[in-house]
């Protein structure tokens, strides 16, 4: 471990310097004497996994938590951050994931609200100018759009464009960017790579919190690894391969390669998809998934990768075409699908997938509550017992069962929703997404999981955005392109080259 | 240790459920009224004052129980007031033209349930928020009862069946029976069944329940059904108990119903909050109006001491909850 200060400066003074910042909440010390550097123009690369502190720091910077204890100085000079308008004044902003638009108001108006110019009329707006300014500032950032443009219309890579613009324009100098590209597609991502390349031509400082590792290295000036509050080290990209960083972040070796034992001959056909269009965008989409499979479902985010998954399941209505699972036709409200052993863990597992206010064992058994009570009598006991044998079996990290959902780290909620459909006794696992936002240490034991489920005669249809992910765990995929499948990829010719060549849009 | 117990080090929670806790409380606060009236008033002691107490909560329990069920949804049902008054205007004239209260009383029965479908099929089916379909609902309801009864009473009912509202078994008025009966129904439904548990999954997150397996439609339909059902039940209740059925019976009974709803624990938001939570509240309301009464203050001043109330019985249950977590 090094200093608490960079090894080497790209500035003699930094702008914004935190020194042995402390954070404590009731229980947890969510962060420990961190000392943390930003100098002018550079993208500082936050490392941790989920609970390292990475949540806590940003809001330590942002003004939205009081440190308990330490000291922050912008240029040299020791100043406090207690409210949001300090960090504000600071120039520091944050754009969090999700993101704080108001959906009904237009681009300009997201941009300049509550600093609206005002017109020759008290009380009113001066629209002409509020449009002209927002113009001025997207054109700072590059992004060519009509300001008057309502935001519920943008996509999510457009409207993170508008929470940029939006810091710009309140003369931001330091970015907190948290996890930016999580949810955009390739394009997308290269656009906002040129976007932080030219702030930082301007000389704004970007924090950029992230959990993929060849972002850190395309983009960081300097990685600062957070571990259990801690800061563990500070390093340059140069200095460190991914599996030393991957080693400060658990503290210990994780393999990066996901463990997987292909079956030599796949099992009967589970699950066949013919000719299926829905209103939402898909068009004449087959696909074959047999037991002891794992199907992986690429393509571009807005492909219509999550909306195969939710036709199939019965959650969106379909136009045309069979769903066949288990050699019957399939056709109806989740609650059908559900009961003939189809599941589907969600992309948004919090909104989606998980009651957060109630406890650990409510949502484990809550799509088993037929099959484990056919009198219709429910037992909070036995219930608790089979949510108990859940936990130990995931190994899901809880205090209890009666646990609030809500408070555990996102690997053990993900571990949660795939638990309630074990409990449910699925033949057909759908997980869209399901290591988004989940470190390194429990994406392995989730692609294990998975991996033990196929073995034991379930099958998998596997969405993603981690190409490496799908190459290495799949046995085959479909690759998915605006709204259809553009091809099928054996094991063989399975490759991150093979599945965005599929994928581009080819204008 | 690995990466993945760091779940655990969330804060430390009560090993006490939330639920009792608040149970815990509210009976508190129903114990210190009882104990500050008995003081303040020699009369509050008395039996036939407790009696009392316990018929005049009974009546608001009855609507409040099957709206519990609606809130834990994260819906609300408007109409139970404007449905008692239709139910029993209905059950009435059955009564009065067969003779036979047992008619009646499936008549006012089937009267609210129906209602109530109706509700839960706008609801479902056409996705009308609940606030506003069950909003709508009470206009026609009024509408159609003021229609019916034209300015009339009806009066005078079978002395068996106004054993219903007004006689004792026992030395306890029948009302208060029915009350435990209720209460041990509904508990028993909310939490022993895989129903209620579905409810509550609902009312949590309907996005998740339904993607979890749950024929959400199905439930929130039976949800208001019973809500519908219960108002039909108190309007028999009532009817037997005044002896008479008007087309405004029900104008002041929605609110109170809520009222008892919100004290007793059951947040707007769903999926958390109980029966027995709805009787507490119940009691607590009947008590303090009673209270009010006993010690001679003006009745202009209870739908103020109502407001303060729910307002103060909500906002500590925010705190408590946001402590928790």
């Amino acid at each position: 471990m090094s200093d608490a200060l960079p090894i080497e400066v790209t500035s003699p003074t930094p702008l914004l310097e935190l020194r042995g910042i402390s954070k404590e909440f009731p229980g947890v010390k969510a962060l420990d004497d961190v000392s943390f550097a930003v100098y002018p123009g550079e993208v500082h690369m936050l490392l941790g996994e989920n609970g390292a502190g990475k949540s806590s720091l940003m809001k330590v910077l942002c003004g939205a938590y009081r440190a308990d204890a330490g000291e922050f100085y912008y240029k040299g000079e020791k100043v406090a951050i207690n409210s949001t308008a300090d960090a504000q004044k600071l120039g520091i902003a944050v754009i969090f994931q999700e993101f704080s638009l108001v959906p009904h108001l237009d681009i300009a108006q997201n941009i300049f609200l509550g600093r609206e110019p005002k017109g020759r009329i008290p009380g009113t707006i001066d629209r002409r100018r509020i449009l002209a300014d927002a113009r001025r500032v997207l054109d700072t950032i590059g992004f060519d759009i009509d300001p008057a443009t309502t935001v519920d219309k943008l996509g999510v890579a457009q409207q993170q464009m508008v929470e940029i613009a939006k810091a710009i324009s309140q003369n931001a100098r330091i970015l907190v960017m948290d996890e930016p590209t999580a949810a955009l597609s390739d394009r997308e991502t290269e656009l906002l790579f040129a976007l932080i390349a030219r702030l930082k031509a301007d000389g704004v400082s970007i924090v950029y919190i992230s959990h993929r590792m060849a972002e850190v290295f395309a983009l960081g000036d300097r990685i600062t690894v957070l571990r259990d509050g801690r800061r563990i080290d500070g390093v340059r990209p140069a200095d460190v391969t991914p599996d030393q960083l991957v080693r400060m972040m658990v503290g210990r070796n994780v393999d990066m390669t996901y463990p997987r034992h292909f079956a030599d001959k796949p099992g009967e056909v589970l699950l066949q998809v013919k000719g299926l269009s829905a209103p939402t965008g898909i068009s004449d989409i087959n696909i074959e998934v047999r037991r002891g499979e794992i199907v992986g479902l690429c393509g571009l985010v807005g492909s219509g990768r999550s909306e195969v998954a939710r036709a199939i399941f019965g959650a969106d209505p379909v136009t045309s075409g069979e769903i066949i699972f288990d050699g019957k036709s399939i056709s109806g409200e989740p609650d059908l699908a559900a009961r003939r052993g189809i599941a589907l863990i969600p992309e948004s597992r919090k909104s989606e997938g998980l009651a957060l206010l109630r406890s650990v064992s409510d949502n484990l058994v809550v799509s088993a509550l037929k099959k484990l009570f056919p009198s219709g009598l429910f037992d909070q006991r036995s219930a608790q017992r089979t949510a108990d044998g859940l936990i130990r079996q995931l190994r899901i990290a809880t205090p209890s069962a009666r646990q609030t959902v809500g408070l555990l780290s996102g690997g053990n909620q993900q571990k949660v929703v795939i638990g309630k459909w074990l409990a449910a006794g699925s033949k057909l696992f759908i997980f869209d997404e399901p290591t988004r936002g989940i470190d390194i240490g429990a994406k392995s034991e989730i692609f294990a999981l998975i991996d033990r489920l196929v073995a034991d005669g379930a099958a998998a249809l596997m969405i993603s955005s981690e190409q490496v992910e799908i190459c290495h765990v799949c046995d085959r995929a479909y690759v998915m392109r605006e709204g259809r499948i553009a091809g099928h990829l054996t094991r063989n010719e399975l490759t991150e080259e093979n599945i965005v060549r599929l994928g581009m849009h080819h204008a | 240790m690995t990466d993945i117990t760091k779940g655990a080090m969330a804060p430390p929670r009560s090993f006490l459920s939330q639920d009792a806790v608040q149970l815990f409380y509210r009976l508190l606060a129903a114990f210190l009224i009882c104990a500050v009236l008995a003081v303040l008033s020699d009369s509050f002691l008395s039996l036939g004052n407790i009696l009392n107490v316990l018929r005049q909560a009974s009546l608001t329990f009855f609507i409040a129980s099957g709206l519990t069920l609606v809130v834990l949804t994260a819906g609300l049902d408007l109409s139970v007031g404007a449905n008692v008054a239709l139910s029993a205007c209905l059950a009435g004239t059955v009564i009065h033209t067969t003779g036979s209260p047992a008619l009646g009383i499936l008549t006012g029965l089937a009267c609210g349930g129906l209602v109530g479908l109706i509700n839960g099929v706008m609801v479902t089916a056409l996705r009308i928020p609940s606030f506003i379909a069950t909003y709508g609902m009470l206009w026609v309801l009024n509408g159609l009862t003021y229609w019916y009864m034209a300015g009339e009473t009806l009066h005078g009912f079978p002395a068996g069946f106004r054993q219903i509202g007004s006689g004792y078994l026992f030395g306890l008025p029948i009302p208060v029976y029915l009350l435990l009966v209720f209460l041990g129904i509904g508990t028993f439904f909310a939490q022993r069944t895989v129903w209620g548990q579905e409810i509550y999954a609902i009312g949590a997150n309907p996005v998740a329940a339904r993607l979890s397996g749950i024929p959400v439609a199905r439930r929130l339909l039976l949800v208001y059904a019973v809500s519908g059902t219960m108002a039909g039940l108190a309007s028999i209740i009532f009817l037997s108990r005044l002896n008479s059925a008007e087309a405004d019976i029900g104008e002041s009974l929605t609110l109170p119903a809520i009222a008892a709803v919100l004290i007793g624990g059951t947040s707007l938001f769903g999926g958390v909050g109980t029966v027995f939570g709805t009787f507490i509240g119940a009691l607590i309301l009947t008590l303090v109006l009673n209270g009010m009464n006993l010690l001679a203050v003006s009745a202009n001043w209870q739908p103020l001491v109502t407001g303060v109330i729910v307002i103060l019985a909500v906002w500590l249950d925010m705190k408590t909850r946001r402590r928790a977590q």
